[in-house]
């Protein structure tokens, strides 16, 4: 590991405000720890509220916020609440999945209802989130302090694994979604990540694959530091650095 | 005019009223209004999001059914907690016009008004029997989580339907500071942005805390607007200090942060304040050439702050061409850009004329040709 480049990232992020959805588990939950190591401003979403209390005792000076992102009515509460925060928002990350059927079937035993739940919460959700949040990322742009969307991407939005079909078909929008964001924001400074953190020992895993072995994943914190990284890297001062 | 009743920002039909330098009016689709920019022009709005400043609830010590619509920030560092004017209302909603609201019960610093999960305490009355000021005292993620919660936007008797939070933020909103919709900033969206950029116009903005803008009392409107606490990034000064052309505001709220933020020697200064000055026709603007804004009635403060852009008898030219052609009024209605008188146009108005229209057929031609490249 490139010790340097990640003292670097260390202190891009010192002081922004980061958003995470779905951070009190997996990825999301070692995003929180890791973003705010690195003196971040750290706002999480999830739904439920006992393990946000957990998460907000683990790492005192985050935000927690209770909503579903996949409820259309709570995106604008949800956006006031991180907006209020701290007066703005510079990064980010839609993070919170749905896998679809649990456990994974084949799409023509997939029912029509955890379709549309999939959908809402890994295509849906992160287009309206990303849409409500957007004036606030761009004023962060114009202010050359941020302006970072992060989508969480997976190898199933690419390759065609049988059983994934709702998770991989939701994903590979969310990642067309993020190249579309990524064109056409261009002019205004926001720029648009869509990375994939690999297998990692998540529940979300678990629940996909539950006889895997654990010890062939990845550890969520080393997704997580690689992913503030690239955060750190697409950051404007650090974008005007590499020209 | 008449009301615009649906809570649509940006109709396919709006319309835009332009009164010039000179005091002629125009007439064209709201759409095209960048036509009117050039160059080197500067255009900023305000990007706060909007509030869901009003709470229903409960005065508790008579239990009479109130309605508080949060009107200005009164700190939030105040060992009662997060403060602000409101003003109350008996019992109804937004679907009885607010002249016609009965008056709350009588009102006594100390009492608690219970607001769905929020509970406020009358902190003083301000001299008027619906203006009081309430704190909260909680803990700010709470309060945050209790007005996303039970608030709703502030809306008035001319709309169809209940607001949702969405309708009453503009495609920019950022920090959530207005107690109303900045509803100038309703014309821009994020293609119109891009289009700026494309055309050398510059876009900045700043945070300013629009503030309630009727009450439906007379004395209390006298009042309005109450003070606003604004924003100015250093990047949105620095931009108006090294504008090659224009200043153009998009909505009241702007002219007003940024005349006050410049009001000791004309430059613009970035940082947090509290704009507590009224403009109107005795008021010499020293930064905005132009406004973006609705169409508002005589009498209301937003049609007092126009006379500091244009002769009285241009507004009432303006007001009559508003009326004969039935343009919308309100928050989603049309709207109208106004550039501010030019000094030399009642002494030369025909050689200033004849110059302006060449330039204007000019600047229409150049936009035209740029339409075109975009779209090839």
């Amino acid at each position: 590991m490139d010790m340097r480049a990640s003292s670097i990232g260390d202190a891009a992020l010192r002081g922004l405000c980061i958003a995470v959805t779905g951070g009190t588990s997996g990825l999301g939950r070692a995003l929180v720890h890791e973003l705010r190591s690195r003196d971040a401003h750290v706002a999480f979403v999830a739904r439920d509220e006992d393990r946000i209390a957990r998460v907000l005792r683990e790492e005192p000076g985050t935000l927690g916020i209770a909503a579903d992102v996949a409820d259309k009515d709570a995106i604008h509460p949800l956006a006031l609440q991180l907006l209020a925060w701290r007066g703005g928002l510079d990064v980010l990350v839609n993070n919170a999945s749905n896998l679809g059927p649990v456990p994974l079937v084949p799409l023509a035993d997939t029912e029509c209802e955890d379709f549309e739940v999939a959908l809402a919460t890994n295509v849906l959700g992160p287009f309206r989130l990303t849409k409500a949040l957007l004036g606030a990322l761009a004023a962060s742009a114009r202010d050359g302090r941020g302006g970072v969307v992060l989508d969480v991407s997976s190898d199933a939005a690419v390759n065609a694994y049988p059983g994934w079909g709702a998770y991989g078909a939701s994903k590979a929008a969310l990642a067309h979604l993020s190249r579309i964001w990524s064109t056409e924001c261009a002019a205004l400074g926001v720029r648009f990540l869509s990375l994939d953190p690999g297998d990692m020992d998540t529940p979300l895993h678990a629940l996909a694959v539950p006889d895997a072995d654990r010890t062939a994943l990845r550890a969520p914190a080393d997704a997580a530091r690689e992913f503030a990284d690239a955060i750190a890297a697409a950051l404007p001062h650090r974008a005007e650095l590499r020209r | 005019m008449r009301p615009a009743v649906a809570a649509v920002q940006r109709p396919a039909d709006a319309r835009l009223l332009i009164v010039d330098a000179f005091g002629r009016i125009e007439h064209a689709p709201r759409a095209r209004w960048l036509d009117w920019l050039q160059r080197g022009d500067a255009v900023v709005a305000n990007d706060a999001a909007t509030l869901p400043a009003s709470l229903h609830g409960v005065h508790q010590r008579t239990g009479a059914p109130i309605e508080a619509r949060l009107a200005a920030w009164r700190g939030s560092e105040a060992a009662q907690g997060i403060t602000f004017d409101a003003i109350v209302f008996g019992a109804g909603d937004w679907r009885t016009p607010t002249e016609r609201r009965p008056p709350p019960p009588a009102l006594a610093p100390g009492d608690a008004f219970e607001l769905g999960p929020l509970v406020a305490t009358m902190q003083t009355a301000l001299g008027h029997p619906r203006l009081v000021r309430l704190s909260f005292a909680m803990p700010r993620g709470a309060f945050w989580r209790g007005l996303a919660a039970h608030g709703r936007p502030v809306q008035y008797a001319h709309l169809r339907e209940p607001l949702a939070l969405w309708d009453a933020w503009t495609p920019i909103a950022a920090q959530p500071l207005a107690f109303e919709a900045p509803s100038a900033g309703f014309v821009l969206d994020w293609q119109t942005l891009t289009e700026m950029h494309a055309r050398g116009i510059r876009f900045a903005t700043l945070t300013h805390a629009a503030g309630l803008s009727t009450s439906g009392d007379l004395l209390l409107d006298a009042r309005l607007p109450l003070d606003e606490a604004y924003r100015i990034p250093a990047r949105t000064a620095e931009m108006v200090a090294a504008r090659a052309g224009r200043v153009i505001a998009i909505g009241t709220t702007v002219v007003r942060a940024l005349e006050h933020a410049a009001r000791d020697d004309g430059v613009v200064k970035s940082g947090d304040r509290i704009a507590t000055q009224r403009i109107g026709a005795h008021t010499r603007l020293r930064v905005v050439d132009a406004l973006v804004t609705g169409t508002h009635e005589p009498g209301s403060s937003h049609h007092e702050l126009l006379r500091a852009f244009a002769d009285e008898d241009v507004l009432t030219r303006a007001t009559d061409a508003l009326e004969r052609h039935r343009y919308r009024t309100h928050e989603f209605g049309d709207s109208m850009l106004v550039i501010r008188r030019n000094p030399a146009s009642r002494r030369n108005a025909s050689v200033f004329g004849a110059v302006s229209r060449v330039a204007n057929a000019c600047a229409a031609r150049g936009s035209a040709a740029l339409r075109e490249t975009a779209t090839e």
